[in-house]
């Protein structure tokens, strides 16, 4: 995989800039994927609602007023609960619920990742084998029941505590990529050409291993925050979790606790709901411009499918994007 | 046959793996659930029903760990799961038994239904790229970033609510008997349709993704190639030769996505108050009925176990590498 980015990191050379140096083409390379910079885009909408969202809100999300299930006007522009509460002020001030507790589950359980799957893929043997078996079961086990049942019992479950739980229960996915990855670049030249040198190996994964596995790594931390996102909404919306705390999933818990949908009260579940879709959909474009940037036949052929078929070519089969794209940049 | 062997130890130790997690994760929590339990039942329980709480909860102070784990399998083995607090005394294994085929018959449809559609349109979409087909993809990413139930909340609001053609909440006509009788299955269809429904547009996106990045990859091989410069009609080449071989990632990520799509569903039940394992769960866990929850959870892991065993079949039977070994 390594191989092909190269291949295709040159080609960009060529068919751009050349005097530039290459990893600043490669960081440029991810930012002019459309996809990754929508999604970082609405990332950063949402990453500075959260920090000024309690600010801005015009009301006290937790207010009551005698404004009972208004639908959307100038005074309030989500409505109103049954109780009065603005919803624009719950959603913003439970902006930076949802996007501290994803960015801690993302970052602990990349971290357990990283350490299952790195070890997992670099030590080979009994302990690879235990440690993947390990990884397995709890990508079999369904993780959803499983956070559930802990944080049942939990006597009281606040926004920290269920960022640990996903953590704990969600590092398999990445600690199995990550294992894969490694067991390739374990016996590659360069990795033969520093264990030869004589290099500590603690050296050896640290600057050798691990930066070829930065897109990988990047991939599944943001695949690790969507999970945690969702997880810790539908906790919040079953009322698993501390209902006093003010995140998306606690205004769609209250919102079906009273009814709402056969109050017809659209505007008390709808803005919540769009902003996780919204949410969402910015990480997965981020993955998505991961993915191409990882793995270049997906990028090209997305790109020149296109342009090839202006000129009457069917993109079908038997053409090897990367070669193609280079001549075609050339001429 | 060294695949099934290999296959078949991974499976008995997850569901070892699911047991003592299940036995374990009560001896972490803080408190004496029990004595909550007792307090609550205002006497509801006798004695006999709190020393087979304790064993199944692990607070027999008495006992070493080790007897506790041993007690607690001789329960499991014999098919005690214990009793529910909030029906006492029916026992979680017998309302669990109620409320599984419906799981079962709704997510596993829904499931079938959603992969087999999701791969004829994903290999679609992956071998006619830079066609109308491309813009499937923005719509199929939207509908997988929205929570499940947030789906089914809008979709109860707009078909049921609103339009009436559906109902919003559960199995089939209360005023019916269960029985296989027309009139009964059609019911359960009717009622099924919205949730159904639901888990399908929400779980299909996934499968869409995976059988197109898989269809790019394999329409650029050589194989494929040499299919096409044979002659062979189109529907051949696509059908006989590139969709088969991108199949086999997507029915490897069914099994491992299993936990992950049935966690979803659970939550659609919630919604739909479906009579399923989920809405139990969901009652159980409302209800603090902690023996509920536990058997719950260990009869999900069970369940999604088995269907991975299935899709290790279908597996093997698709990729003749599998079998040939040893």
């Amino acid at each position: 995989m390594a191989v092909e980015t190269s291949v295709l990191t040159d080609t960009e050379d060529v068919a751009t800039d050349a005097t530039a140096p290459v990893a600043g083409k490669r960081k440029l390379l991810f930012l002019r994927n459309g996809k990754a910079i929508t999604g970082l885009a609405i990332l950063g909408f949402f990453a500075v609602l959260a920090v000024v969202g309690e600010w801005i809100a015009p009301y006290d999300p937790s207010a009551v007023s005698p404004d009972i299930l208004q639908p959307p006007s100038g005074a309030h522009w989500f409505g109103t609960t049954h109780l009065g509460q603005d919803i624009l002020s719950q959603v913003l001030v439970g902006t930076r619920g949802v996007l501290v507790v994803g960015l801690v589950a993302g970052v602990l359980a990349t971290v357990i990742g990283v350490l299952i799957g790195v070890t997992a893929g670099f030590v080979g043997g009994a302990g690879d084998e235990t440690l993947s078996a390990l990884s397995n079961i709890f990508l079999v086990i369904p993780q959803l029941p499983l956070i559930i049942l802990i944080a049942g019992q939990l006597p009281s479950a606040g926004g920290l505590t269920v960022a640990a739980v996903i953590a704990v229960t969600g590092w398999a996915w990445g600690a199995r990529v990550l294992r894969a990855q490694t067991l390739s670049l374990r016996k590659r030249d360069f990795v033969e050409a520093a264990r030869a040198n004589g290099e500590r190996t603690w050296r050896i994964v640290l600057a050798e291993i691990l930066p070829n596995l930065t897109a990988i790594i990047a991939a599944g931390f943001v695949g690790t925050v969507t999970f945690a996102v969702l997880s810790q909404i539908t906790l919040a919306f079953i009322g698993v979790t501390s209902v006093s705390e003010w995140n998306w999933g606690t205004i769609l818990f209250w919102a079906q606790g009273n009814l709402a949908l056969q109050r017809g009260a659209w505007w008390w579940f709808v803005p919540a709901g769009l902003c996780i879709a919204l949410l969402g959909m910015a990480l997965t474009l981020i993955n998505f411009g991961i993915d191409e940037f990882v793995n270049p036949r997906l990028r090209s052929t997305g790109l020149h499918a296109r342009t090839l078929r202006k000129r009457g070519i069917r993109p079908r089969i038997g053409f090897t994007p990367v070669v193609h794209e280079a001549k075609e940049d050339r001429s | 046959m060294r695949f099934f062997v290999r296959r078949g130890i991974f499976y008995v130790v997850t569901a070892w793996a699911a047991v003592t997690i299940n036995f374990i994760i009560p001896r972490l929590m803080p408190g004496d659930p029990v004595k909550a339990i007792m307090a609550k039942s205002q006497g509801r329980l006798d004695s006999s029903a709190e020393a087979a709480i304790r064993t199944l909860f692990g607070l027999d102070e008495q006992k070493s760990i080790w007897q506790q784990y041993l007690d607690y399998w001789n329960l499991l083995l014999h098919g005690n799961l214990g009793v529910s607090f909030t029906y006492y005394p029916t026992p979680v294994a017998e309302m669990i038994r109620q409320t599984l085929p419906w799981t079962v018959g709704l997510v596993g449809v829904a499931t079938v239904i959603a992969f087999v559609v999701g791969t004829l349109l994903g290999t679609g979409i992956g071998w006619r790229r830079g066609t109308w087909a491309d813009s499937l993809l923005p719509i199929s990413t939207f509908f997988s970033a929205v929570p499940y139930f947030w789906l089914g909340l809008v979709v109860i609001a707009i078909f049921s609510v609103n339009l009436g053609w559906f109902p919003s909440s559960g199995a089939y006509d209360r005023s019916m008997v269960p029985a296989f009788t027309p009139e009964f299955i059609g019911s359960v269809l009717y009622y099924g349709t919205l949730p159904a429904l639901t888990i399908v547009v929400s779980s299909i996106a996934g499968w869409i993704l995976g059988m197109r990045n898989m269809m790019v990859t394999v329409s650029s091989e050589d194989y494929v190639t040499v299919a096409q410069a044979k002659g062979l009609s189109e529907r051949a080449v696509v059908f006989g030769y590139a969709a088969r071989n991108a199949i086999l990632p997507q029915i490897s990520s069914f099994a491992l996505s299993l936990g992950f799509i049935v966690g979803g569903t659970l939550i659609m039940e919630m919604v739909f108050s479906y009579p399923g394992i989920g809405f139990l769960l969901y009652n159980a866990t409302t209800n603090h009925d902690y023996t509920l929850m536990q058997g719950c959870f260990l009869v999900i892991t069970l369940s999604v176990l088995v269907a991975n065993i299935v899709a290790d079949f279908v597996y093997a039977a698709l990729d003749p590498r599998t079998r040939q070994e040893g």
